[in-house]
Order: structure tokens, then C-alpha cells, then sequence
């Protein structure tokens, strides 16, 4: 289900949770993805360190209270992206 | 900068068909809730199309459940701006996020359901997950 922003990607006023290839997690709401960036509004950054148990139970804690603001607006090169998820999906 | 009142109007009226109260105050909002019995389904009303496009009816359906709570109420976020922060001052574990939904037992937040699980989904799910909680929470 997507939006009358059709230059914006699909993901455009979705929340999605961003994995780096470093140790840090970005959750926001998709506001620009093409293939260059992608750009989060009102986002929250975790840096798990490599531990996937801190991972798993901040994403389990985002999936189900959702997140706090860190970001009003933040852009990430897709070379710094290795995946790209919607947060509902995770449940 | 708040939004036009006439844009939104019929964002208003879509929950006034369920009996939604429009709580445009924190004085209503608090006068609203200030029973602390039974249970209120509180919605946080928002434009985004991708979200609140889904809510609106979700929340609707839902209503034509045989258990619902016993009132429904409303704040517009973005505009109601002074209840909508009132109305989240009642779940600080919550982060804001619009349109959101949840559900009130005896002052307590039993249920909630943040933006992100309505994105991208149908008003029927919206809706069939509504009614369990419903039923989980509400009559006798």
C-alpha cells in the first residue's frame, strides 16, 4: 500500500528498520529510497556491537512499543546499507 | 503549523459515525478519561495517508463487534496539539508515533498498537486485531 509520493520509492511514509554494514541499527520512517540513499525521518540509532541477543531484544522492544527520536532527519548511502525492512514485518 | 480544520474535517467525521468523541482539548481529553472505569479505545488521528488511510476504517469495522468498549475517543495529532500531548502523557512507555490506538481498562493501557503495525496493512486486519483485543479486554 504505498502513497501518491511516486518519486519517493515505495517505502516512502513506512517505518523500516535500516542494518548497516557496521554495528549500528536505524529505525524511522522511510522518507527517500532510490539507489543512491535512503533517507529516515524521526529516527532512532542502536549500535548492537555485534551482540545479536542486544539486536534481537531491541528490535523486539521497537516492534512493540515502537522507538524513540534520535534523528529529525538523517540520509544513509546505500554502500553503508546491507538491508532494508519494514519494522511491522518483523512481528 | 497546524492543518487546515476544513482538510481535516472529514478525517473527524469518519470516527464520528463509530461515536467517537472528538477530544480538540486537554481539558476535554482529560475530562474524558477522567472516569478511570471500563474501557475507552483512545485514537490518535493523523493525514498520513499510508497509515491512518487504513486506521480510520480498521477502527470502524471494528465497532460493529458485538463486545467493543464502552466509549471511543479521538485527539488529531498535529492539531489537537495540547491533548494529543496530554493523551500521551497517559503511556510515557509509548513512543509517539500517529495514528495510533489504544485501548484503556480501568485507567490502564491493556493494548496498543502503534503505528508501524498498521502500516501497508488492510482495514480488516486492522480491525480483526481490534476485535481480539476486544474480546480479550472488554464486557463482563
Amino acid at each position: 500500500m504505498g502513497t501518491f509520493h511516486d518519486d519517493k520509492g515505495d517505502l516512502h511514509g513506512i517505518t523500516v528498520v535500516v542494518e548497516t554494514t557496521g554495528t549500528e541499527i536505524y529505525i524511522g520512517r522511510c522518507d527517500i529510497d532510490n539507489p543512491g540513499e535512503i533517507v529516515l525521518l524521526d529516527a532512532d540509532v542502536f549500535d548492537h556491537g555485534n551482540d545479536e541477543q542486544k539486536k534481537a531484544e531491541y528490535l523486539q522492544k521497537a516492534l512493540k512499543v515502537g522507538f524513540w527520536k534520535k534523528h529529525t532527519r538523517i540520509g544513509l548511502p546505500k554502500v553503508t546499507v546491507r538491508s532494508v525492512t519494514r519494522l511491522g514485518s518483523l512481528g | 503549523m497546524k492543518y487546515d480544520p476544513m482538510m481535516i474535517e472529514p478525517m473527524r467525521q469518519e470516527l464520528n459515525l463509530v461515536g467517537a468523541e472528538q477530544l480538540t482539548t486537554a481539558e476535554k481529553l482529560e475530562t474524558f478519561l477522567s472516569d478511570n472505569t471500563g474501557t475507552v479505545l483512545m485514537f490518535v488521528n493523523s493525514v498520513c495517508g499510508c497509515a491512518a488511510g487504513s486506521a480510520r476504517p480498521g477502527l470502524t469495522q471494528s465497532m460493529q463487534s458485538e463486545v467493543r468498549p464502552d466509549k471511543v475517543g479521538s485527539v488529531f495529532a498535529g492539531q489537537d496539539v495540547e491533548a494529543t500531548a496530554a493523551l500521551r502523557g497517559r503511556f510515557p512507555d509509548y513512543p509517539p508515533s500517529s495514528p495510533c490506538i489504544a485501548l484503556f481498562k480501568n485507567g490502564e493501557v491493556v493494548h496498543f498498537v502503534p503505528r508501524h503495525m498498521i502500516e501497508g496493512r488492510e482495514a480488516a486486519q486492522v480491525s480483526d486485531d481490534l476485535v481480539t483485543a476486544y474480546q480479550q479486554h472488554c464486557g463482563s
